[in-house]
């Protein structure tokens, strides 16, 4: 077993204590921040990318259609897909309804 | 091949620097720190030296700009006095947090105010808890070999923490001795290329400097404290491995006709060589009288200091900074917490001399040796002395 | 027109090197804008970061977002880190002693209050030493960091926690926005320029050139902030392209010292546009508004000058 980060001897950390592991950010769960969360018309979608460009997490991936999905364990929720969206199809829904 | 060169200290650091192939150097002007840098930067505008010099905007920069060129793998320099040292002072925590290996060299000079540009030893005493290992030189010789080996040691992978050489502003950097230069082989052999045990590299890309959370943050400073006092077992190798090389042999603490000595006086730095005059002349009056002088600041060199007490029963320690309303002489006060639980520890008695350039001449040595005799017999109560002011 | 773009954001590079999972705030459009220049820019680059929002959101122990060399050390000192990190590749490339032979850039990132105070200096110097770096300010107009207080690229009539609006003083901040942009060209660097995330291309543009160029380049990034600001996250990047649509914040930039704007717009929009949607502003009277109004037009017929300027002499 792997020790957890908060669990190590102080001389079981990398050099410094820099972290060696490049964007191991993403292991960390943003999405449960969120209050709102995206949701996409796919039939009024254009594929046209905006919502991915302005994503401040990067959390809008490309999906096989061509179309986008949101990445739920890093999407906060913030609604800028949805201001920005060209033709209104991501709208965002309450949480947990 | 080894020659002697009569040369101003200032420029054999400079030649020690060149000699150490250096990739970096930043530094920003000031007195009595300036003939090194500038000497620097004339064998770097001739060619001599293939060395980055960067000229930069403040003594905050400098190390800032050090801990740029230190993190992307290469040998880095600098030198400083006084108030650029102060500048510094927030940086100078974050090297060695980082574990990055940079070599300063610290022409010591009083802090302001009022303003002064003469020697004492306020400026490195104010960053004695910044983490760095520090070394004192007493003369240029040992300046020269102290920041050779200095890169030595900063390098070490055991210990990759920044070192700073002390000299005497003026005192030392300003007067013209003798030294023995050593050839670019040799130095070669003693000190190989840098090796960086991390850069910054895109090909494997680390993150310095994060944020140190509750949960890491004792773990990191438990981590800096064990390796900085770790880091005096490879200073002692590296002192062994320059004497078999080069004949000159060091010690984290040197002593001088100390054998048998009932009193010590105790120093750091360019004073010593006036103490080591009284002292022969005190042991020509027949008086059991020795001198101790540390060479190794940070780490602190508890046994090494404490295996010289043996039979010691007066301890006069000469501070050059003052430790306002504190318990002693900043060197006195670490000396008395070393001792303190030996037994039969010795009397130590603290005085202050030598403060913005005054001179500390061999009767004040004498006296303080008569003083703090005096004191020990009289068990005297006293937190510090200073001497040689008017009253 | 803009219709035509419509697709352009499929032309945007698809690498990242800015990882989610950082802990930017909702709508945080210094993030916003750090991914886009991480876009632009793949992985051969090396950062240096001031202290502030992007540097705790980026790097909580034991996360990192970079996937790029990256490095803290404090506040004001970014561009000196940066100007080490630069001269050190480069002396150990000359020497043959660096690992990687590409061309790499150096990045100095710090917020308005790590590059328009504290850091002011240090830009300076790294600026007038020639290395070649790209120093990037993401100015959010506040410190807001340590809890919305007021810096020198505070605007005009903002309130935040030091620059309160209160009956003896209305207005909260009561000093004008310090135009670092042209201090930076004071320099006579080659290359300067303001930059939104609110315009992905154009931003995406400058940053390219910028590391292109060599020697220094400095772009000021215009990064809406919906805690400071006090509006919702999700107008973050509609604000900005209110800010450049109403004069307040226009897209332009500096090569070799001629004055170039990169977007324009045949009509500008009136600063309340801008101004009502922030909670910042909210207690400004119309008098206050027709001064901004007043403020805005000016610079920005100054900066229509200048750029008519670098015309004529480029003619």
């Amino acid at each position: 077993m792997t020790k957890k980060f908060n669990e190590k001897a102080w001389h079981e950390y990398d050099l410094g204590f820099m972290v060696s592991k490049p964007g191991c950010a993403a292991e960390y769960r943003t999405g449960d921040w969120r209050s709102q969360r995206p949701q996409t018309n796919k039939d009024k979608c254009i594929k046209c990318g905006v919502c991915y460009l302005v994503c401040p997490e990067g959390a809008i991936v490309l999906a096989a259609d061509g179309t986008y999905d949101f990445d739920l364990e890093h999407c906060k929720g913030c609604g800028i897909c949805a201001t920005e969206c060209w033709t209104g199809c991501i709208s965002m829904a309450e949480e947990g309804e | 091949m080894a020659k002697r060169v009569g040369i101003e200290v200032s420029l054999a650091i400079s030649e020690a620097v060149k000699l150490a192939n250096v990739d970096a150097i930043a530094a920003y002007p000031i007195t009595p720190q300036t003939h090194i840098v500038e000497h620097l930067s004339e064998l770097v505008a001739d060619g001599e030296l293939d060395a980055a010099f960067i000229p930069v905007e403040s003594e905050h920069s400098a190390m800032s700009v050090c801990a740029g060129t230190s993190a992307a793998g290469a040998r880095t320099y600098t030198a400083t006095s006084s108030q650029g040292l102060a500048l510094m002072n927030e940086i100078l925590y974050i090297i060695p947090a980082l574990r990055l290996p940079v070599v300063m060299t610290i022409a010591n000079r009083a802090i302001s105010g009022p303003i002064s540009i003469w020697n004492d030893h306020s400026d490195i005493m104010g960053v004695r808890d910044t983490g760095w290992i520090a070394v004192f030189a007493e003369n240029g010789q040992e300046a020269f070999d102290l920041s050779l080996m200095a890169f030595k040691i900063a390098e070490d992978h055991r210990v990759l923490l920044p070192i700073s050489v002390n000299i005497d502003g003026f005192t030392l950097s300003h007067v013209i001795e003798p030294h023995e230069f050593l050839g670019q082989e040799e130095v070669d052999k003693f000190l190989p290329e840098y090796k960086p045990a991390v850069q910054l590299n895109p090909d494997a890309p680390v993150s310095m400097g994060t944020v140190g959370i509750p949960e890491i943050f004792t773990e990191a400073k438990k981590c800096q404290d064990e390796v900085l006092k770790g880091s005096e077992a490879v200073v002692k190798e590296v002192f062994a491995e320059f004497g078999e090389m080069f004949g000159r042999e060091y010690k984290v603490v040197e002593t001088y006709r100390s054998e048998g000595a009932e009193t010590l006086l105790m120093t750091m730095g360019s004073v010593s060589e006036t103490a080591m005059e009284a002292i022969d002349k005190m042991r020509d009056e027949g008086k059991a009288v020795g001198l101790i002088r540390l060479r190794l600041w940070r780490p602190f060199p508890v046994e090494a200091l404490r295996a010289e007490m043996v039979g010691v029963k007066t301890l006069a320690v000469i501070d050059r900074a003052v430790s306002f309303g504190g318990t002693g002489g900043p060197v006195a006060s670490e000396v008395r917490s070393a001792l303190y639980s030996i037994d039969q520890a010795p009397y130590v008695a603290s005085f202050i001399a030598g403060l913005g350039g005054r001179d500390i001449t061999i009767d004040d040595f004498i006296m303080v040796v008569g003083q703090a005799e005096r004191m020990a017999a009289e068990k005297e109560i006293h937190q510090y002395k200073m001497i040689g002011v008017r009253e | 027109m803009e219709n035509l773009n419509v697709y352009a954001a499929k032309l945007a590079p698809q690498q990242e090197s800015l990882a989610p999972g950082h802990r930017a705030c909702q709508g945080c459009a210094e993030l916003l804008a750090v991914r886009l220049v991480a876009k632009t820019l793949g992985k051969d680059y090396i950062i240096a970061n001031a202290t502030g929002c992007l540097e705790i959101v980026t790097s909580s122990f034991p996360h990192s977002a970079w996937e790029v060399p990256w490095i803290h050390v404090a506040f004001e000192n970014a561009a000196a880190v940066a100007s080490g990190v630069e001269a050190g590749v480069k002396i150990l490339k000359k020497k043959g002693k660096y690992p990687v032979d590409r061309k790499i850039t150096i990045i100095a990132q710090a917020g308005d209050g790590g590059t328009v105070d504290i850091g002011l200096q240090a830009l300076s110097g790294a600026l007038e030493r020639g290395h070649d770096m790209v120093y990037i300010c993401y100015d959010n107009e506040a410190y807001m960091n340590t809890g919305i207080q007021r810096s020198s690229a505070t605007p005009y009539g903002a309130t935040t926690t030091t620059s309160p609006a209160g009956e003896a003083s209305p207005l909260g901040q009561h000093t004008m926005k310090k135009n670092v942009v042209e201090i930076a060209a004071a320099h006579n660097i080659p290359y300067v320029a303001t930059a939104s995330p609110s315009y992905p291309f154009d931003l995406m543009q400058k940053v390219r050139k910028a590391a292109d160029t060599p020697g220094p380049a400095y772009i000021h990034c215009f990064v809406p902030c919906p805690t400071g600001w006090r509006m919702a996250p999700n107008l973050a990047v509609s604000i900005g392209r209110i800010a450049v649509e109403s004069k307040v914040f226009p897209l332009y930039e500096i090569e070799n010292g001629e004055y170039k704007m990169t977007v324009t717009h045949k009509n500008h929009r009136p600063v309340i546009d801008y101004l009502k949607p922030q909670g910042r502003f909210r207690h400004l009277s119309e008098g206050n508004i027709a001064e901004i109004q007043q403020q805005v037009d000016k610079s920005y017929d100054r900066l229509l000058k200048k750029v008519k300027m670098s015309q004529i002499e480029l003619d």
